[in-house]
């Protein structure tokens, strides 16, 4: 595989930190992956030294996760070599990584919900066919483990009676059980509270204490800042630097990731706030399962104000955003500029909430905001395909004019490539969340629902659809934001609601409050001194 | 970027497949020892050598026409309505009453109430799996085939106990009125001077399909509902999401499709039998499946497709007519097109694809 050009590339990756003392636990020279015409990683070159916490960032599409798929023996590299402590090492599917010494914590959990903590960690490991020694000696193992890593989990407990936190580490535990000492995480606290996150922390501290290896894949650039050792920065399939981590700053990864300056922080002016906008009342939702979403919210949002919701993912959030989106039923009571809304009868679908002036980007913009094989100019009519402007009669609808609409919105929303004609799926997540941002931005909305507005989403976009969203603030709407990035609602939001089990756990001001209180109030901890006094704001 | 070309996607693969398919069937034709050379040629002779030939060609891609868009419009909803056989026997029953309990004047106008009558009965047919399907999550594809068997012997026991006139011996209805036979193709051209075999079926049904063929290009890519549909098909979540009503997308595609399967009835039981007779249908309804995955659920796509299983219907009747071949054989040649346009396009593809962006590459570099 290895072409003569890769022989030059090694030269080129000189060990990139302090001399080694040691061959690097993982080395990568010149490693090249394409996917049909798209380039997913191009002569990457990184060497990572035994006992550090090396992080990779970059942002969505940069290649990361392609990278250590190749790593882990998901795909193969087109060109290029892997060194594991020295030795060049193939390979070609996860028993061999595994066998290296290789373990990965996926993003999304691999685990079997209805086994028990030790039938997941023996799972493809047992030693014979009965598995009743098998689960005797994993028992031992991992009470050793337990105890060498601050590692604790009930080995007799179902996964799905764990939270995801407790889940995670149960996906570290059968990466140490199968020998690893090299330990990739890909996203692992994409789906955390903040002191879930700060726990796993210091489970990989102390890993690394013991002499572990750890490549750490995340888009945030404080997660970065607060664990790693050296981190390398992806931009587009290359790695565009490699530096220690004391000697960067956020900013200057930023940069590196984007390839120009970014402004990491909301700009935006006090909030004006006037008539109430959005009134809740004693919302409930009862699921199709007959469990209780929402469980009695009540919330005010007034013209000219963002109010953020912040939770853990799956306390009510989504429910909340479908009932006012309409396309869920509920009870209780929703005024909208001071009319009520129908939630259960023939009124309550999304085009009825559209035509009382509620615009909705939706959590998830693949599976509901965009329609992927449609090209662009028929995704700006999406959901106001019955408005006049798109019609050219009675029968037809006009092509021509929804062409064109889409063109100019494109334009000022710098999509790129700025092509009506592309199927949504040719956009990059950034691109397609300004394609819905247009679209439901532009129709001038009395009450715009946002949900997780920038996940997925690159570093430059993000602070483009971050403009807008406060320039509709500004204009005197009313945003209702669910996110679960602190940071995002910390900065964007005029006040914060925090949401936990299907109720609001208390509202702050973002002055008067920081992450550390408002996690805890998401893991349903109230502490109520910062409480937001009614009529603050 | 593209994976590959516009004209490769819908000229250059359909055209691999078929030579795949009819290499192979060449294969088989000598395997059983006979002149594969011979048989293709009669196959062209046969389906169109003459103007007979083309007559019954075209009379049969008339059927597929209808059905084919019947499938590709339910499929474009996500829907796979594999009930077109019994929904276009039904609507051979609509036009079977129609044609023999309303006194019409004249064909043009028995022609409207017939495609009304087929399409009403069709469309009602698919419209309780329609229903199960939205409303309580009934699979189409199982709903629709068993409708398919209640179908048959809901017309078997029409034709046998009700519809068949005394002392007749055969199952099926009395003949239409004169009135309300269509004009075949030899009828339509003879005033031009244009000498059309007699005894060929085909008849004005085929515009009629042709012009169904434009009016659902129309539907399905110019007005709102068609937007909705293809929508649907595309994302039932996102559709919900733009409130677009799963119920009433369900609803209108199937039975817009019922309909069109229906209207196939005007074609074989209208013009041709002049009659209702038992298993008219002859699996025009399943050809439609064929007809609508090689034609890529496009109208266009569809005629084309219809057009040339018209050509494997009437050239592999002649081959079982005039050569020791066995009439099971033209049904495998009739698989091996399905099975290379329908099952294995990937097959093809993906080397197709992996060549033209090899070939990007080169220009590139």
């Amino acid at each position: 595989m290895a072409g003569p050009q890769n022989a030059k590339g090694q030269q080129a990756t000189a060990a990139p930190s302090s001399v080694p003392t040691t061959a690097p636990a993982i080395e990568l020279r010149g490693i090249s992956k394409a996917f049909g015409p798209v380039q997913a990683n191009k002569d990457i070159s990184i060497s990572v030294q035994p006992g550090t916490i090396h992080g990779i960032i970059g942002e969505n599409g940069a290649g990361k996760s392609t990278l250590m798929s190749i790593l882990y023996g998901f795909y193969k590299a087109d060109e290029g070599e892997i060194y594991i402590h020295g030795h060049e090492t193939q390979i070609p599917d996860s028993q061999a990584a595994i066998n290296a010494g290789i373990g990965m914590v996926f993003q999304h959990f691999k685990l079997v919900e209805n086994f028990s903590v030790l039938e997941n960690v023996i799972l493809g490991v047992e030693d014979g066919a009965l598995l009743r020694p098998s689960l005797a000696k994993a028992r031992k193992a991992l009470q050793a483990l337990a105890d060498e890593y601050e590692l604790r989990v009930d080995p007799d407990a179902l996964i799905e009676d764990l939270g995801v936190g407790m889940q995670q580490r149960v996906e570290i535990l059968k990466a140490l059980y199968r020998r690893a000492d090299i330990l990739i995480l890909d996203e692992p606290t994409g789906v955390l509270t903040p002191a879930e996150a700060d726990h796993l922390f210091r489970i990989l501290e102390g890993l690394r204490a013991q002499g572990k290896t750890i490549i750490l894949i995340t888009h945030k650039l404080r997660e970065i800042m607060e664990i790693t050792d050296t981190v390398s920065v992806m931009r587009r399939g290359q790695m565009t630097a490699t530096v220690k981590t004391k000697d960067t700053t956020p900013e200057q990864l930023a940069e590196l990731m984007v390839g120009r300056k970014v402004l990491l922080h909301v700009d935006k002016a006090p909030a004006h706030v006037g008539e109430k906008m959005l009134e809740v009342a004693n919302l409930r939702v009862i699921d199709d399962q007959g469990v209780e979403r929402l469980k009695g919210i009540d919330l005010t949002i007034r013209a000219g104000e963002i109010l953020g919701i912040a939770g853990v993912s799956g306390n009510g959030q989504t429910d909340l955003m479908e009932v006012l989106g309409g396309y869920a039923k509920a009870t209780g009571s929703i005024r909208v500029n001071g009319q009520e809304l129908d939630l259960t009868g023939k009124h309550s679908d999304a085009r009825s909430r559209r035509k009382r002036g509620i615009a909705h980007v939706p959590e998830d913009r693949q599976s509901r905001g965009l329609i992927m094989e449609f090209p662009a100019w028929q995704n700006i009519a999406f959901g106001y395909h019955h408005e006049p402007e798109f019609q050219k009669n009675a029968l037809l609808m006009d092509n021509a004019a929804m062409v064109e609409i889409a063109q100019d919105k494109m334009d000022r929303f710098d999509v790129r490539p700025p092509n009506p004609q592309l199927a949504a799926k040719s956009f990059s997540g950034g691109n397609q969340q300004k394609i819905i941002v247009a679209r439901e931005i532009e129709r001038n909305p009395d009450l715009l629902i946002v949900g997780q507005p920038t996940r997925g989403v690159d570093i430059g976009a993000i602070e483009f659809i971050h403009q807008q969203i406060v320039a509709l603030r500004d204009q005197g709407k009313a945003i209702l934001l669910v996110s679960v990035e602190l940071e995002e609602i910390l900065s964007l939001s005029d006040r914060i609601a925090v949401m936990f089990d299907g109720k609001i756990m208390g509202e702050r001001l973002p002055a008067e409050t920081d992450e550390k209180e408002l996690g805890l109030l998401m893991a349903g901890v109230v502490n109520d001194k910062n409480a937001v006094k009614e009529g603050a704001v | 970027m593209e994976k590959m070309p516009k004209w490769a996607d819908i000229a250059l693969i359909p055209l691999l497949n078929l030579t795949l398919a009819f290499g192979i069937s060449m294969l088989v034709i000598l395997a059983i020892g006979q002149d594969p050379i011979e048989a293709v040629k009669l196959m062209v002779s046969g389906a169109l050598g003459s103007t007979y030939g083309w007559g019954y060609t075209l009379y049969y891609a008339t059927n597929f026409i209808f059905t084919g868009l019947a499938v590709s419009i339910a499929f474009k909803a996500a829907l796979f309505n594999i009930g077109g056989e019994g929904q276009a026997a039904l609507g051979g029953l609509g036009v079977a009453l129609v044609c023999l309990y309303i006194p019409f004047p004249h064909w043009s106008v028995a022609i409207i109430f017939a495609m009304l009558g087929g399409a009403v009965f069709g469309a009602a047919w698919a419209a309780i799996p329609a229903y199960l399907q939205a409303k309580r999550g009934s699979h189409v594809v199982i709903t629709t085939i068993m409708f398919n068997f209640i179908a048959a012997s809901l017309l078997n026991y029409l034709l046998v106990n009700v519809l068949r006139p005394k002392g007749a011996m055969d199952p099926a209805s009395a003949k239409f009125p004169e009135t309300t036979n269509l004009p075949t193709f030899h009828e339509m051209l003879e005033p031009l001077g244009i000498a059309f075999s007699k005894s060929a079926p085909v008849n004005i049904s085929l515009l009629i399909a042709l012009l169904a063929c434009v009016l659902v290009y129309i539907l399905m890519w110019r007005t709102r509902i068609g937007y909705e549909i293809r929508a649907f098909g595309e994302s039932p979540s996102a559709s919900v999401y733009a409130g677009i009503s799963p119920l009433k997308i369900t609803m209108i595609a199937m039975l817009l499709s019922g309909g069109l399967a229906g209207m196939m009835s005007i074609n074989n039981t209208m013009g041709e039998s002049e009659r209702l007779i038992i298993n008219s249908i002859e699996g025009a309804g399943f050809i439609g499946i064929a007809v609508a995955l090689m034609g890529r659920n496009h109208p266009f796509g569809v005629l084309l497709a219809a057009l040339l299983f018209g050509f494997l219907y009437q050239g592999g009747g002649e081959l079982a007519l005039w050569m020791s071949i066995p009439r099971e054989l033209v049904l495998v040649i009739q698989g091996l097109v399905i099975l290379f346009t329908g099952a294995l396009d990937n097959m093809i593809r993906i080397p197709v694809e992996r060549m033209f962006i090899r070939a990007a590459k080169r220009k590139e570099a």
